[in-house]
């Protein structure tokens, strides 16, 4: 048997003979538990022709193995009053429960038994094409989507962060069912995969059982690093979509880092002083309004726009900083666009106060500290930070590296990132403007 | 500060010996649980004056003030009372329905003095400064011009239109770009003083303790009051469908429809309510999405979503299926779903869906107590609904009472084949019977 002890931090990290890193953490705040089980791929490591095949494997992981049959998979955690979904993003595919925690070992036979025994029968893949093809045409339907889609293919010219997660609709219509069994097949094995367990349960004892299901399961190989690394932006780009409607949007997108960059934190603390704390966490539930940012006090105060955000993404390879804003009725894209570059040229400028900095950091660490509360934002964390990283501990270290940045560090990530020559600038321009 | 006799017992549902609840002189009902396991003080808190105390010509008024009060008080500007609030990393909301005021906040429990008195200041003593009118008007009327473009929020307002002839919920709380154009401060300034403390109430949820929090609202809230509030409006009843009626809304440069269809709901006092929700579950939620994602969804392959959902609160909100299909086959997913409701009506559910979903709706208690707002969001519904501090104690009961033929008679009393609101939003032309 694997042998492993909880950590300092209260963490139990282990890898199984196969390659799957196991994390375990017991909180007996509730009783409920997540289980997660991520996987290190995503649109990030697709190819033309087959861009949406990660997330269409995903849907597919909801259509039964001999164990669990699709008639019956969809029932069985709603049965035991469980909820769980699954997630694609560029560089992660995720999927969770959350349940009561007397509950939980159900989800972990079904999360091993579907990492090789899905069945992708034919007609569940043509079933699902025209479900996917749906969610796509509910995301165009979407200014801002279509216009953001736009920009990401501008921005990035040969690196695979070029399309969006569901991919080209071509490519949806086309793939066939083979496509997406080898990419299951080839991604959906324990060495590129990590199993995370969070809430009211005994850690040594649900490391046996995660050995138990998973431990038999072929190591594969993980999944080699993109080696398409975008090359420098040598002159702005723009992009225009064009489509019936009454209102404009902007977006400025920015080369940003990657989550392992010296820089990522003094880029977050930035992102927060211009666009409003946010959350790395797509389980938080913890939010915080904007309108002492500088983009809502230079965009909506002045009333240039009605809704202005942005920011960064925490990502394997180096992404965007993106600012979006939605021009207010009466007003024009181009004087909107001008005043989100001064703001901007402001910060790039070294114009950053002492006091909306210390307030940045405050501002991220209560998010944080709000983030910490539910068993499947832990679990997000957890399993994110190992995934992304290789190393869980970049979440419990998190605090400590926010507090380390200085002032300078923020104002010269800022003089790096916001350069003219190397921005994206997307408009949506209605065409009805009756 | 936390003590060792702290009454709170994590895995113990909230109940009469773990909630405070406490009557102010004024009205205010203040209800606290302690939980000194995370950082963190969630409050949320309703006031009765909402949507309904508004003139039809000013639809969107209540919604327009309370997007105001943040604007500025007696005793902060717009700037001041947001920096207090962001450089906390704390939030505060304030919003509106059609029978309340909301407000609510989350910061750490440090601040649960500022962020009391801010949300006093905030709904006791707005200034409504013109200048903030102005900004306000013009985003919202930014707002609404992207929801004429907006496939969802088209078929969600033409649905209202549709199901609730003759009734105040036929009108939309966010208004219309004549009715927001309308609004003036004087507007504004008379609803204000629908606002009062009498049935006001608020819940706190985290690291205080219960004595202290009941401290730091009477302090706050203690001495607010208003001889003039109105009594709580009540919404009429909804006269139940007689007809299908189906309206088709053009949204060119689209790629799918949406689709919104039902009826008038029970309220959520109503006492087939529980047979309701769990008749609703095996339509539209359970699994991924019940019985409406098994057939439009995994079977034929038409949506990437259709659910069904139950509104009903203090007024007789709306039973409504939502699906999101490719124009062509609008057609045939209003047939999916007029058969499935005909198979609810006019069928028993087996035994095994009503046995899985009492076992569901035991467990989505569980996950839903699991944070501090969670609980708070709980505790508000027991209250503004009445349902009782021993609500939770009584929940599995309650739930295991839950019957085939009352789930049968629930669907039977408000949802009707024959008889529906169906609105589609999407490309295509105008179509109207």
């Amino acid at each position: 048997m694997t042998q492993a002890t909880i950590g300092e931090d209260g963490i139990l990290k282990t890898k199984l003979d196969n390659g799957l890193t196991v994390l375990i953490k017991e909180t007996h705040h509730a009783p409920v538990a997540s289980f997660w089980v991520w996987y290190r791929v995503g649109s990030r490591n697709e190819l033309p022709g087959t861009t949406g095949v990660s997330h269409w494997v995903e849907h597919m992981q909801f259509k039964g193995t001999p164990k669990y049959p699709a008639s019956d998979l969809d029932k069985s955690i709603s049965r035991n009053g469980g909820a769980w979904n699954a997630m694609t993003y560029f560089d992660w595919t995720t999927y969770y429960e959350i349940l009561p925690a007397d509950k939980i070992d159900m989800c972990i036979d079904l999360e091993a038994d579907r990492m090789m025994n899905s069945l992708f029968e034919p007609e569940e893949v043509e079933s699902e094409r025209t479900v996917i093809l749906s969610e796509r045409s509910g995301s165009e339907n979407s200014p801002s989507w279509l216009l953001y889609e736009q920009v990401l293919a501008s921005a990035f010219r040969v690196h695979p962060y070029h399309h969006t997660v569901i991919g080209d609709r071509i490519d949806i219509e086309t793939m066939t069912r083979d496509d997406l069994f080898n990419h299951y097949k080839r991604h959906y094995v324990p060495s590129n995969a990590v199993a995370v367990l969070v809430g009211d349960v005994d850690a040594e004892h649900y490391l046996k059982v995660i050995e138990e299901k998973f431990g038999h399961i072929p190591a594969g190989e993980p999944t080699p690093n993109v080696k398409r690394i975008e090359p420098a932006q040598l002159g702005e780009r723009r992009v225009t979509v064009n489509r019936e409607g009454q209102t404009p949007f902007v977006i400025v997108a920015y080369p940003s880092v990657e989550i392992t960059h010296p820089d990522f934190f003094a880029v977050a603390v930035l992102d927060t002083i211009l666009a409003g704390a946010s959350s790395f966490n797509f389980m938080s539930t913890a939010s915080t309004s904007n309108k002492t940012s500088r983009l809502y006090r230079a965009l909506v105060d002045t009333e240039l726009a009605a809704g202005v955000g942005g920011g960064m993404t925490a990502s394997i390879d180096p992404y965007l900083f993106s600012i979006y804003a939605v021009v207010r009725e009466g007003r024009e894209l181009a004087e909107v666009e001008e005043a989100i570059h001064a703001e901007t040229d402001k910060l790039a400028a070294g114009e950053i106060t002492v006091a909306e900095f210390e307030k940045a950091l405050k501002q991220t660490k209560a998010l944080f500290a709000y983030d910490s509360e539910s068993v499947s934002s832990q679990g997000f964390w957890l399993g994110f930070a190992e995934t992304l990283v290789g190393d869980y501990t970049w979440f419990d270290d998190f605090l400590d590296k926010l507090m380390a940045v200085t002032l300078d560090d923020v104002k010269r990530v800022a003089a790096e990132l916001f350069q003219s020559n190397k921005r994206t600038v997307g408009w949506y321009v209605p065409t009805d403007n009756n | 500060m936390a003590t060792a006799t702290s009454s709170t017992q994590p895995h113990t549902l909230p109940g009469p010996e773990t909630v405070t609840r406490v009557e102010l002189e004024n009205g205010i009902i203040v209800l606290v649980r302690e939980n000194f396991m995370s950082p963190s003080v969630v409050v949320e808190g309703a006031l009765r004056s909402g949507a309904l105390l508004e003139p039809t010509e000013k639809a969107g008024l209540a919604s327009f003030h309370s997007s105001m009060v943040t604007r500025g008080t007696e005793n902060y500007t717009f700037d001041e009372l947001y920096e207090e609030i962001e450089s906390n990393g704390a939030s505060l909301s304030v919003g509106s329905g059609r029978h309340t005021t909301t407000f609510g906040s989350k910061s750490l429990a440090e601040d649960l003095k500022l962020m009391l008195t801010l949300q006093a200041d905030v709904l006791r003593r707005p200034t409504l400064p013109q200048e903030q009118i102005e900004k306000v008007r013009g985003q919202k009327l930014t707002n609404l011009q992207l929801r004429a473009y907006n496939t969802r929020a088209m078929a969600s307002l033409t649905f209202a239109e549709l199901a609730y002839p003759n009734h105040p919920f036929a009108t939309s709380s966010s208004g219309y770009m004549e009715t927001v154009q309308a609004i003036s401060r004087d507007d504004l300034l008379a609803h204000q003083k629908t606002l009062g403390p009498r049935g006001a109430i608020i819940v706190i949820v985290g690291a205080v303790q219960a004595e202290h929090a009941i401290d730091l609202v009477r302090e706050t809230f203690g001495d607010w009051t208003n001889p003039d509030q109105p009594d709580a409006p009540l919404a009429p009843d909804a006269a139940p469908l007689t007809e299908k009626t189906k309206k088709m809304v053009p949204i060119p440069g689209k790629s799918q429809s949406d689709i919104v269809m039902g009826v008038p709901g029970p309220r959520r006092n109503a006492p087939d309510y529980q047979a309701a929700r769990m008749a609703n579950s095996i339509l539209g939620v359970f699994g991924l999405m019940g019985r409406l994602g098994d057939s439009v969804r995994e079977q034929q392959g038409l949506a990437y979503y259709s659910y069904s959902r139950l509104n009903g609160g203090l007024g007789p909100g709306a039973w409504s299926i939502s699906a999101g299909v490719a124009p062509e086959n609008v057609e045939q997913a209003v047939d999916s779903i007029e058969a499935e409701i005909r198979s609810m009506v006019e069928q028993p559910v087996s035994a095994e869906e009503l046995a899985d979903n009492h076992s569901f709706f035991k467990g989505q208690l569980q996950l839903g107590l699991e944070t501090n707002d969670g609980v708070a969001g709980t505790l508000f519904n027991m209250e503004l609904y009445d349902l009782g501090l021993d609500y939770l104690l009584n929940y599995e009961a309650m739930i295991d009472a839950v019957s085939i033929e009352a789930i049968r008679a629930a669907a039977a009393q408000y949802l009707n084949p024959d008889a529906y609101a169906l609105a589609i939003a999407g490309p295509g032309q105008a179509d109207e019977s």
